[in-house]
């Protein structure tokens, strides 16, 4: 060990790799963000799935527009808030590939509510991986639908008031009421084993997909450190302690469980 | 009286809202118009100014919420940019034709695709029918004062049409320059008390706000948008003139730099001007007699006032920061040659700028250069040209 030469490759820890699926570009994302989590996720369930010449992604506008710089796979990008109807038409033509929308809070439920509502009810079949990190990140901070009362964004200096601002607002649950939605799961990115479980809701959802069940969505509590004015570790527990009792983590729906029950 | 504080060509266009106090301020973030109303939100929330804040969802809803408020009889201001002003575009359209004086400063910046956040003009050159007074801003005191008078000149009994104070994004929304401030007090004074011509829940003259019209009257309303544009003209003049009395600085419709013994000139809008003046001094210390035309008010068009300036110089180069694709060339060249085709001048188009990309004095030293050998050789050449493209 000691007689390593500088040629030789550094020994990396146990089992890491990069996936296949992951370009080796330098990272932009702040520290301690979950973007990248999320990115690395996506490309380890597709390498493992076996999908990387299935697969073609929308990327958003938000912090997440550098999405086709990470994937090697085709991605497109699209109009803030337009990604699942981009997505719908992708996937109308090309019905037998994996198709993924990935899209931050903003993105999703502010500019683009009635897209994802459409896209849902219509219960196409794609998958939109869902960034929840409580704020617009890529615009500086200001207040997303999903801000917590009383959080302070630069559009809410003096906190998120409800009369005035509304309340955050639950993207899976609003979805699970649609009869298009198949299969519907917030997760949290707050440890490593939340992490884990992160992996598994895209695996499902990408199975749901495949089985042509309809619309899939997984919602991941994401920390933005940089604007929550937090540093990443006390991101990760603002995540445990604040995000997850307004936003709980779970299945919010699954087809695929209620076909087996019908069974 | 004026205070000289360092401001970027946000901070400016915020301190103007502040100094005005509007009633009710849209807002939605877009890359580069952002921080102005980040800077604006600060003062709604620590009490600057009694305005009504509304973080809507979208520029379209930004949009339809000041048409809404406009409506209902208060003085009302947004900003945007790029995709933002494009999202709002229909509402726009309607905000005009409603006769609803918002104002809105635009942060000039590329529309997708490709996606990008730099400055050009394709983004208010989109609107330029939508009914909107088009203001353009050389530095941060014009974005300052600009925005001001928007409010005076919108709000005018014979004009009441939306104004856009355009500022080129990140060359001037993101550096910083000496402005100096008229403060709230003065502003005030200055556009004075809003009393809205029509409100709704006017209980003595109730009235209906946007309704129906057809075969019948819709023409008659375009008619009487055109007429509102016409008198916007002396307005724009009339409010530039009287804010040169109170501050010094003067404001036309457009500015003349240097023309009056030009030999060869350009014409332009925003930053580019600064920039062009520059080059016009460095060409003239070789010789040249080089002018700047810097157009201020883009909409109203004075096309009669640039054609005898043009005709006068006799060999202009019109530069665009924007193309308008299949009519060859951009908008303000096209606009400025329908204007002089009796005068017969030399006159050249240069697109460039887009996306971004940066222009110098030395490129724009380079075509007064041209100019003169045009002027020489009474050979034209080539109508429609670019400067900094790869090709
Ligand atoms: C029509 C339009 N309006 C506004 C913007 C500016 N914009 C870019 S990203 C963004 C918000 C992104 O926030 P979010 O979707 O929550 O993603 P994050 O950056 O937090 O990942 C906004 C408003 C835009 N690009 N287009």
């Amino acid at each position: 060990m000691s007689s390593t030469t500088a040629a030789k490759k550094p020994k990396r820890p146990h089992g890491y790799r990069r996936p296949d699926t992951l370009t080796d570009a330098p990272t932009h994302f702040c520290p301690g963000c979950g973007h990248g989590i999320v990115h690395r996720l996506v490309a380890e369930v597709i390498d493992e799935m076996g999908l990387r010449e299935s697969a073609i992604a929308v990327a958003p506008v938000g912090c997440g527009v550098l999405a086709y710089d990470y994937w090697k796979i085709d991605v497109s990008e699209a109009a803030h808030g337009r990604t699942p109807a981009v997505a719908t038409g992708i996937k109308r033509v090309q019905p037998d590939k994996l198709v993924l929308s990935y899209q931050g809070d903003g993105d999703l439920a502010a500019i683009g509510t009635a897209e994802i509502i459409h896209t849902a009810n219509r219960g196409e079949n794609i998958t939109v991986l869902f960034i929840n990190n409580a704020i617009y990140g890529m615009t500086g901070g200001q207040m997303a639908p999903t801000t917590m009362l009383q959080q302070k964004t630069a559009t809410t200096q003096a906190g998120r008031e409800a009369r005035v601002h509304g309340n955050p607002i639950h993207v899976c649950e609003l979805l699970a009421t649609l009869d298009g939605s198949a299969y519907l799961e917030r997760v949290s990115l707050s440890s490593p084993s939340n992490v884990r479980k992160g992996k598994k809701a895209i695996k499902k959802a990408f199975e749901t997909q495949l089985a042509g069940l309809g619309f899939s969505l997984v919602e991941f509590l994401s920390p933005c450190p940089t604007y929550w004015r937090m540093n990443p570790v006390e991101a990760l527990k603002h995540i445990d302690q604040a995000l997850s009792k307004v936003f709980p983590p779970g299945v919010v729906k699954d087809k695929t469980r209620e076909e087996g029950k019908d069974a | 009286m004026a205070e000289l504080v360092g401001l970027t060509g946000n901070d400016a266009g915020a301190e103007a809202l502040k100094d005005v106090n509007p009633d009710v301020v849209a807002v939605f973030p877009i890359t580069p118009q952002t921080e102005l109303m980040h800077k604006f939100s600060a003062y709604a929330n620590d009490g600057v100014v009694e305005t009504e804040l509304i973080p809507v969802e979208s520029e379209h809803s930004a949009q339809s919420a000041c048409f809404g408020s406009a409506a209902a009889g208060a003085r009302t201001a947004t900003a945007t940019s790029s995709q933002g002003l494009a999202l709002m575009s229909e509402i726009c359209y309607i905000t005009a034709s409603t006769r609803l004086p918002v104002v809105m400063p635009v942060v000039n910046r590329a529309l997708s695709g490709p996606i990008n956040i730099h400055c050009d003009h394709s983004d208010s050159m989109a609107l330029r029918d939508a009914g909107w007074i088009q203001i353009f801003s050389e530095n941060a005191q014009e974005v300052y004062d600009n925005t001001i008078q928007a409010f005076r000149i919108g709000e005018r009994e014979d004009v009441l049409l939306p104004v856009m104070v355009c500022l080129d994004g990140f060359i001037l929304s993101h550096t910083m320059e000496p402005v100096e401030l008229l403060g709230p007090e003065a502003a005030q004074k200055f556009v004075g008390e809003y009393h809205p011509a029509f409100s709704l829940l006017d209980t003595d003259n109730p009235i209906s706000i946007g309704p129906l019209h057809l075969t019948d009257y819709y023409f008659e309303c375009k008619r009487q948008e055109v007429a509102a544009m016409e008198n916007a003209r002396h307005a724009v003049a009339d409010v530039g003139r009287e804010y040169g009395e109170l501050t010094g600085r003067n404001y036309g419709i457009f500015e003349k730099y240097k023309l009056d013994d030009a030999d060869v000139a350009i014409i332009a809008l925003g930053s580019t001007c600064g920039t062009a003046k520059v080059a016009a001094d460095q060409a003239r210390e070789k010789g040249i007699k080089a002018g700047v035309l810097k157009l201020r008010m883009f909409r109203p068009f004075p096309g009669d006032e640039i054609a005898e300036i043009v005709n006068a110089v006799g060999t202009v180069a019109v530069m665009d920061r924007s193309i308008s694709f299949g009519l060859r060339g951009g908008p303000l060249f096209n606009e400025v040659r329908s204007f002089v085709n009796g005068g017969c001048p030399q006159l050249v188009n240069y697109v460039y700028g887009l996306g971004g990309r940066d222009i110098n004095a030395t490129e724009i030293e380079s075509i007064f250069a041209e100019l003169v050998r045009i002027k020489k050789s009474g050979d034209t050449g080539e109508l429609y040209r670019y400067i900094g493209l790869r090709e």
